[in-house]
């Protein structure tokens, strides 16, 4: 029956134009009239996916060759907003900086945990693993309490920080922590540590658990001698698309570090210790209202967790090789 | 059965390298829960407990004071605390289910059809997980005003219902639905809509709770962002800002009021656990 419609269709095709075009455009309308109904289930997503995830983007890249401050209509300035930035703006340099350590040190260490804790998480009887499973997970999900730290790391005599040192003598008087830039930035990847072990790290709890037992014995007897080579020659290849879809979170995750920063040393932070790419980016977009200039490092931001995803997705297919 | 296979048939393993594995967990599990433990500790303490030197871990004498005081405290203010929770609450339930039908219902062409798009969409999809909403924040507050949702509940609700990560995992989910199963559906007659609510939608719950956890950690602890300014559309979260940076006299109160905050994440995950790990075992990325 829909055989012959379609016959019938290419049949009465108007005769002049092109045969091969007319072709290739009748099979594409008619799939697409054919899959119809899936097209309707997907519409509502995609257009609000298109709405508040694609065209922001496309929106951000082309405001950031304009000058626009939101009263203005936007005016075409070229490369100057991305010259401005990388030459004339030091505080953005800063926040390079300040980015680039935080991830470099809170990206690869929070994947890393993530993976040495399910996996020694994986060796335990289900209910105690259930239970410990639950103790990494839960600050990642307790609703942003973050804020615990700065009683911990308070400046007082009252911060547990200050009191158990000034307790068994090691300091005298109470120091300044979440003030002090020299202390700023490691007190924010602590916090930032404290929080990272999320979807990635259930991630890896489940492909742990998925790994096929066959495998092991397999293993043991083709010579794999102890845990370190199970785990590279059979654990970690087994489960390379959880490492993927992990190091894809961790990895965008360290880049946007902003709000544990705002919320322990303030915004903006004393000598800029804790400015970042995100909070130069709510400087200029939410306070200064220079909305060009801010897409511009919207797009640098953006390039940057792009391309380094990219990066590590192709290296990570190497593992286990 | 399945345990003493696994037991006998790996290589050696020796107890000490177990003990030292063992304590490396404990240790680090300590620095996770402390905090959490102290503050709900301090949630409990009274005023004096609150303020001896050294700072105490464990409450003494534990009391709901400072519960008390937070409705208290709040009720002279100009929105009462009960209107945070439920700003909080109907957020956090909207967004959520609004999250769940849409992103299923996209999830199920992408997982189970082959039409002409299908590769692309997918493929905007794994790179939108490669960078933070941080990078749209300002169009989206331009598109905002352009809609005239600014200070809106639906400001935040609307953009939560298309977040990638929950149809990105909804998809790799409903990919282990065998196709036998549709085929046969679809000899019987039914059509795609009454295939995906009745054979594919009840057979993906665990992906439903997984969104629900994601979600959760979304939007339950939302300050409601640049988009909402005024006091009666403000969160629980933005609430217990305030309150905390009324500083060391407010320790309690802020502490009572993260504990409220963090209890119903924790409880949901403890509840759906073993199902959002089974959802997450299909999570990878294939190459």
């Amino acid at each position: 029956m829909q055989k012959a419609k379609i016959a019938a269709e290419t049949t009465t095709k108007p005769a002049g134009s092109p045969a091969g075009l007319q072709g290739k455009w009748g099979l594409f309308a008619r799939d697409v009239k054919r899959d119809k109904h899936l097209y309707v289930l997907l519409a509502p997503y995609m257009l609000l996916f298109s709405l508040f995830t694609v065209l922001p983007v496309v929106i951000s890249i082309f405001f950031s060759f304009t000058h626009f401050n939101m009263l203005e209509f936007p005016r075409w300035v070229g490369w100057e907003n991305y010259s401005k930035l990388l030459w004339n703006d030091d505080v953005f340099l800063i926040g390079v900086k300040n980015t680039l350590i935080f991830s470099v040190v809170t990206g690869p260490v929070s994947y890393i945990a993530c993976f040495v804790f399910a996996w020694l998480i994986n060796e335990l009887n289900p209910k105690v693993r259930a239970i410990m499973t639950l103790v990494f997970f839960a600050p990642s999900i307790s609703g942003n309490v973050f804020f615990i730290w700065q009683i911990i790391f308070s400046g007082d005599s009252y911060g547990i920080m200050n009191g158990f040192l000034m307790k068994i003598g090691i300091i005298y008087e109470p120091i300044l922590w979440l003030q002090n830039p020299k202390y700023m930035l490691a007190i924010i990847m602590l916090v930032q540590l404290w929080l990272s072990l999320g979807t990635s790290f259930l991630a890896f709890i489940a492909g742990l658990q998925t790994v096929d037992r066959t495998l092991y014995e397999a293993g043991a007897m083709d010579g794999v001698k102890n845990r370190w080579q199970e785990l590279w020659y059979i654990t970690l290849p087994s489960m390379r698309p959880q490492l993927m879809f992990g190091a894809v979170i961790q990895i965008t995750s360290s880049l946007a570090v902003a709000d544990v920063a705002t919320a322990l040393a303030g915004f903006p932070s004393v000598q800029y210790g804790a400015h970042t790419i995100v909070t130069h980016l709510m400087d200029y977009g939410t306070i200064r209202f220079e909305m060009g200039y801010a897409s511009a490092i919207a797009t640098v931001l953006f390039m940057l967790m792009l391309g380094s995803n990219l990066i590590v997705q192709k290296l990570l297919k190497r593992v286990g090789e | 059965m399945k345990l003493a296979i696994r037991l006998k048939k790996r290589v050696n393993r020796s107890w000490q390298v177990d003990i030292m594995l063992f304590l490396v967990l404990g240790g680090f599990g300590a620095f996770m829960a402390v905090p959490l433990i102290y503050v709900i500790n301090n949630a409990f303490k009274p005023l004096d407990e609150l303020f001896v030197f050294p700072p105490t871990l464990f409450v003494r004498n534990p009391t709901f004071e400072n519960f008390g005081d937070l409705f208290q405290v709040m009720k002279n203010s100009w929105v009462p605390f009960s209107r945070y929770i439920f700003n909080t609450v109907f957020i956090t339930a909207a967004g959520t289910f609004g999250h769940i039908v849409l992103a299923s219902a996209a999830a199920y062409p992408l997982a189970k059809h082959k039409f002409r798009g299908h590769k692309v969409l997918f493929t905007i999809i794994v790179l939108s997980l490669m960078f933070s909403p941080h990078v749209t924040a300002i169009p989206n507050y331009i598109i905002m005003s352009a809609l005239g949702w600014m200070d809106s509940y639906q400001a935040v609700i609307v953009p939560a219902f298309a977040y990638p990560l929950g149809l990105y995992l909804m998809k790799q989910f409903m990919e282990q639905i065998p196709d036998a199963l549709l085929e046969a559906a679809k000899i019987d007659g039914a059509s795609e809509y009454r295939i995906f609510m009745q054979i594919v939608m009840p057979l993906v719950k665990p992906a439903w709770l997984t969104l629900l956890i994601l979600m959760m950690q979304m939007l339950w602890g939302t300050d409601g962002g640049s988009f909402i300014y005024s006091e009666q559309l403000k969160t629980m979260h933005y609430a217990m800002s305030q309150i905390v940076s009324g500083g060391i006299a407010r320790a309690g109160v802020g502490a009572a009021v993260a504990v409220i905050m963090m209890t119903v994440p924790i409880v949901t995950f403890v509840l759906s656990q073993s199902n959002v790990i089974q959802t997450m075992a299909s999570s990878g990325m294939k190459d």
